[in-house]
C-alpha cells in the first residue's frame, strides 16, 4: 500500500541515510527523513541532538559526509544555499542569519533584490513589498529603515520569517522560530504554519520543546545524539510517549520497522523504529 | 491597524537635535561631524596661515594633492567595510605606473593621437587583473587580505623596481600629462560650468525624483520647503566650488585656471562608488559581508566572488591612481606611491570607516582624504617640518579610531 502511493507521488523530501561529523562529534548518524508537500514534520531533540545540522545539510549550509537528497524524486546536489533557494527551500535559521548593519528591507531582500530598469536596487518598491508582507502575516516593524541591530528580538524574527515565505518556497524549515517570541507573537507564527500548510508547502518545525511543535506538526521526528529515534504520527501518541523519546532515546511501545512513519502513512499506531 | 507603525517615521522622540538635523537632511551624523571638523580646520589654518589657506590658488593645490588618495580611498571603502585591507596600494601604484610609463615611451609611437588612451586601458586591466588575483588568493584559497596583500606590497614595489631596473622614466606623452592637471591639465570656463550646470540638473532631477517615488508608495517625506533648501545648499556648493576654480588664474596669465582634471575624476569616480556602494546588488553584498560574511553567505550571497570582485575594483582604482600620479609628475619612477596605502587607508579611517567592517560611506573617506591633506598642505604652509607632520596625522589617526570606538559603543 505504501510503496503504491510513492510511486505514484514521491514524496516532496527524502533525505536518506545522511551521516556529518565534525572532528570526532558524530552530529549526524544515518539518519532518513520525508517530508510530504502540505504536511508539518516536527523535528524534537535536546540540544546537541543533530536537529540544526540536520535542516542546514538541506538548506545548503552544510555538506553531508554521506547521504542522499530527493526533492520530488529527483536526487539533487545542494552545495550551497542559493542551491536550496532555486530548489524552492527557504529556511528561518536558529541564530536568524539576518545582517545587522542592514535595514528590514535589505536583509528581506538580501541576494534577491528588486531592481529599477537601469539595474539599481530599488529602496522604495523592497520598502513596500516589505511593509506589505509583514502586514500579511500580522507582524510589524516601527521603523523599517532602523538599522536591524536596534531592533527586538521579536522584530529580528518577523524579518526573518518574511524574508523565507516572500518568495513562494515550495520547502520551509523553521529552526527555533518561536525562541524569541512572546506568547502573542508565537500564536501568529502558529497561525502562519497553518495557512501555508494550507497552501500546500512543506514544513520542517524544529524545535527542543515538545510544546511549540505537538498541536502543529502532522508528525514528528525525534533525533538523539545523532541519531533517529523514531519517526510517529502526532495524533498516535501522547506528549508523554514524545518526551519519553526524547529523553530515553526509545520508542515506548510496539515497534514497527524502521521505515515506518514515511508521510500520508495509514498504520495506526505507527512509529519509527531508532536502533 | 499594522498599517501606521510600518512607516519609517523620519524623526523620533528620543533623538538629539544633531540626529534629528541630520535625520531631516538625510545625512549621516557622523559624516555631517566630519564637515564640522574640516571646516574647523580650514578655519583655523587660514587664520593662522593669514589667509593664505583659503587663497582660490591654495585650494586649487589642495584639489590636486587630495585626488590620488581619494580616488583610492573610495575603494579601500568598500574593501575594510567587508573587513579586508590591502596593504598593496602604494607599491601598486609603483608598479602600474611604470608598466604605462614603458608602454608609452617604449612600445608605443611617441606623441601618436592613441599613445594615452592604449596606455591607460592597458594599465586599468592590469590593474583590474592584479586585483582579480590577489582577490582570488583571499576569497578561494583563504589567505588573509593582510597577508596576501603584504606578499603584493614587497612584489609590486620591487617588481617596479625590476620593469626599469631602477630607472626614472620620463618625460611622458603631452597628453596623457593632462590627466595629472599641471599647467594646462584643467577644464576652461565653457566647460568648468558645463559641469557645474550637469552636476545642479542632476541634484534637482534625483531629489525630485526621490521624494514622488516615496510619495507614490504613501512613505513619509521632507516638508517641500526643506527639500527645496536643501536642493539650495547643494546648488550653492556646486556654484562656490566652480567660482572658487575660476578666481585662480593660471600663474602669469589672466586666463582663470579651471577645475584640474585629477579632482573632476575623483568627484566622477566619488559619485560612480557611492552608486555602486549603495544602489547596485555587489554594494549591498559587499556590506551585507561587511555585517556578518556567515549571514550573507546562508542569504544567498556568493561572498567568494564578492570579495574577489572588491579587491578587482581596487585594483582598477589603483591604476586610476597611477595615470594620475604618473602623469602629474611625468614620470615615472619605481618608488612612486610609497606609503600611500598608510594614507589611503588612515583616509577611509579618519572618514568614518569603521575597521570592523559593515559600516562606512565612500563620501566619508573622501572628506577623509581631503582632511589629511589638508592637515599636511596646511603644515606645510606654517614651516613645520615634515617629521613633525606625520606625527600629527599619527596622533590624529588614532583619534579618529577612538571617536568611532566610542560613537559604536553609544549605540
Ligand atoms: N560547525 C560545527 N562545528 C563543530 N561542531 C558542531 C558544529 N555544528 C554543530 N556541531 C555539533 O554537532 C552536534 C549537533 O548540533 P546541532 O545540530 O546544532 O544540535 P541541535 O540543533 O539539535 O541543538 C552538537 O554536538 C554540536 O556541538
Ligand atoms: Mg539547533
Amino acid at each position: 500500500m505504501t510503496g503504491a502511493a510513492m510511486a505514484t507521488s514521491p514524496p516532496l523530501v527524502e533525505m536518506r541515510n545522511i551521516y556529518k561529523h565534525f572532528g570526532g562529534v558524530h552530529a549526524l548518524e544515518d539518519v532518513s527523513i520525508e517530508l510530504a508537500s502540505g504536511e508539518v514534520l516536527g523535528i524534537l531533540g535536546h540540544n546537541g541532538a543533530g536537529k540544526s545540522t540536520l535542516i542546514k545539510i538541506l538548506a545548503g549550509a552544510e555538506r553531508a559526509d554521506a547521504g542522499e537528497i530527493r526533492i520530488e524524486g529527483e536526487p539533487v546536489t545542494i552545495e550551497n544555499p542559493r542551491d536550496a533557494k532555486t530548489l524552492g527551500i527557504e529556511t528561518i535559521y536558529q541564530t536568524l542569519a539576518l545582517a545587522e548593519n542592514l535595514d528590514a528591507p535589505a536583509n528581506v531582500f538580501l541576494g534577491r533584490e528588486l531592481t529599477t530598469q537601469s539595474g539599481l536596487l530599488d529602496e522604495e518598491a523592497m520598502e513596500h513589498e516589505t511593509g506589505t508582507v509583514l502586514n500579511r502575516l500580522g507582524l510589524q516593524i516601527a521603523s523599517l529603515r532602523e538599522t536591524v541591530m536596534n531592533l527586538s528580538g521579536g522584530q529580528r524574527q518577523a524579518i526573518a520569517i518574511s524574508r523565507a515565505v516572500y518568495f513562494n518556497a515550495k520547502i520551509l524549515i523553521m529552526d527555533e522560530p518561536t525562541a524569541a517570541l512572546g506568547p502573542e507573537e508565537t500564536a501568529k507564527v502558529a497561525e502562519l504554519v497553518h495557512r501555508l500548510k494550507g497552501e500546500g508547502l512543506g514544513i520542517f518545525l524544529i524545535s527542543h520543546d515538545i510544546h511549540d511543535v505537538f498541536d502543529l506538526s502532522d508528525r514528528l521526528a525525534v533525533l538523539k545524539n545523532g541519531r533517529l529515534v523514531g519517526v510517529c504520527r502526532t495524533r498516535d501518541v501522547t506528549k508523554d510517549d514524545v518526551l519519553g523519546m526524547i529523553i530515553l532515546g526509545k520508542t515506548p511501545r510496539g515497534q514497527p520497522p524502521r521505515d515506518a512513519g514515511a508521510p500520508g502513512e495509514s498504520v495506526p499506531g505507527a512509529m519509527g523504529g531508532g536502533e | 491597524m499594522a498599517d501606521r507603525p510600518l512607516r519609517a517615521a523620519t524623526t523620533t522622540p528620543r533623538m538629539n537635535p544633531l540626529q534629528r538635523f541630520s535625520a531631516v537632511i538625510g545625512i549621516d551624523t557622523h559624516l555631517l561631524g566630519m564637515v564640522g571638523i574640516l571646516a574647523a580646520l580650514w578655519i583655523a589654518f587660514d587664520v593662522l596661515t593669514n589667509g593664505i589657506f583659503l587663497s582660490p590658488r591654495n585650494l586649487f593645490n589642495l584639489a590636486l594633492q587630495a585626488s590620488v588618495v581619494g580616488i583610492l580611498a573610495t575603494g579601500m571603502t568598500l574593501v575594510i567595510v567587508a573587513r579586508h585591507i590591502d596593504l598593496s596600494v602604494g607599491s601598486l601604484l609603483g608598479f602600474i605606473g611604470m608598466f604605462g610609463a614603458i608602454v608609452q615611451v617604449d612600445m608605443l609611437p611617441v606623441g601618436a593621437w592613441y599613445t594615452w588612451i592604449v596606455t591607460c586601458l592597458l594599465m586599468l586591466v592590469l590593474g583590474a587583473l592584479i586585483g582579480a588575483l590577489q582577490g582570488w588568493w583571499i576569497a578561494y584559497r583563504g589567505v588573509p587580505a593582510f597577508v596576501v596583500t603584504l606578499g603584493g606590497l614587497l612584489i609590486f614595489r620591487n617588481g617596479a623596481w625590476q620593469l626599469s631596473e631602477g630607472k626614472t622614466i620620463s618625460p611622458l606623452d603631452e597628453t596623457y600629462r593632462l590627466i595629472g592637471g599641471g599647467i594646462e591639465g584643467t577644464i576652461g570656463e565653457f566647460w568648468r560650468w558645463v559641469t557645474g550646470a550637469i552636476a545642479i540638473a542632476g541634484i534637482i532631477w534625483l531629489s525630485l525624483r526621490t521624494r514622488k517615488k516615496r510619495q507614490r508608495y504613501g512613505f513619509s517625506v521632507k516638508p517641500l520647503a526643506v527639500e527645496w533648501a536643501l536642493i539650495a545648499v547643494w546648488i550653492a556648493l556646486v556654484v562656490a566650488f566652480v567660482q572658487t576654480m575660476n578666481t585662480y588664474h593660471r600663474p602669469r596669465t589672466e586666463i582663470p585656471s579651471g577645475i584640474p582634471i585629477p579632482f573632476l575624476i575623483l568627484l566622477l569616480v566619488a559619485l560612480g562608488m557611492t552608486v555602486v556602494a549603495k544602489s547596485t546588488k555587489f554594494g549591498r553584498y559587499v556590506y551585507a559581508i561587511g555585517g556578518r560574511p556567515e549571514s550573507a553567505e546562508l542569504a544567498g550571497v556568493d561572498v567568494k566572488r564578492i570579495t574577489r570582485f572588491i579587491f578587482v575594483v581596487m585594483g582598477t582604482l589603483s591604476a586610476l591612481g597611477a595615470i594620475v600620479i604618473t602623469a602629474r609628475l611625468n614620470a615615472a619612477a619605481s618608488v612612486t606611491g610609497t606609503m600611500t596605502e598608510l594614507n589611503v587607508i588612515a583616509a577611509a579611517v579618519i572618514g568614518g570607516v569603521s575597521l570592523t567592517g559593515g559600516t562606512g560611506a565612500v563620501f566619508g573617506a573622501v572628506l577623509g582624504a581631503v582632511f589629511i591633506q589638508s592637515l599636511e598642505n596646511g603644515m606645510i604652509l606654517l614651516g613645520i617640518p615634515t617629521p613633525t607632520q606625520r606625527i600629527v596625522v599619527g596622533v590624529v589617526l588614532i583619534l579618529a579610531v577612538w571617536v568611532d570606538v566610542v560613537y559604536q559603543r553609544r549605540r
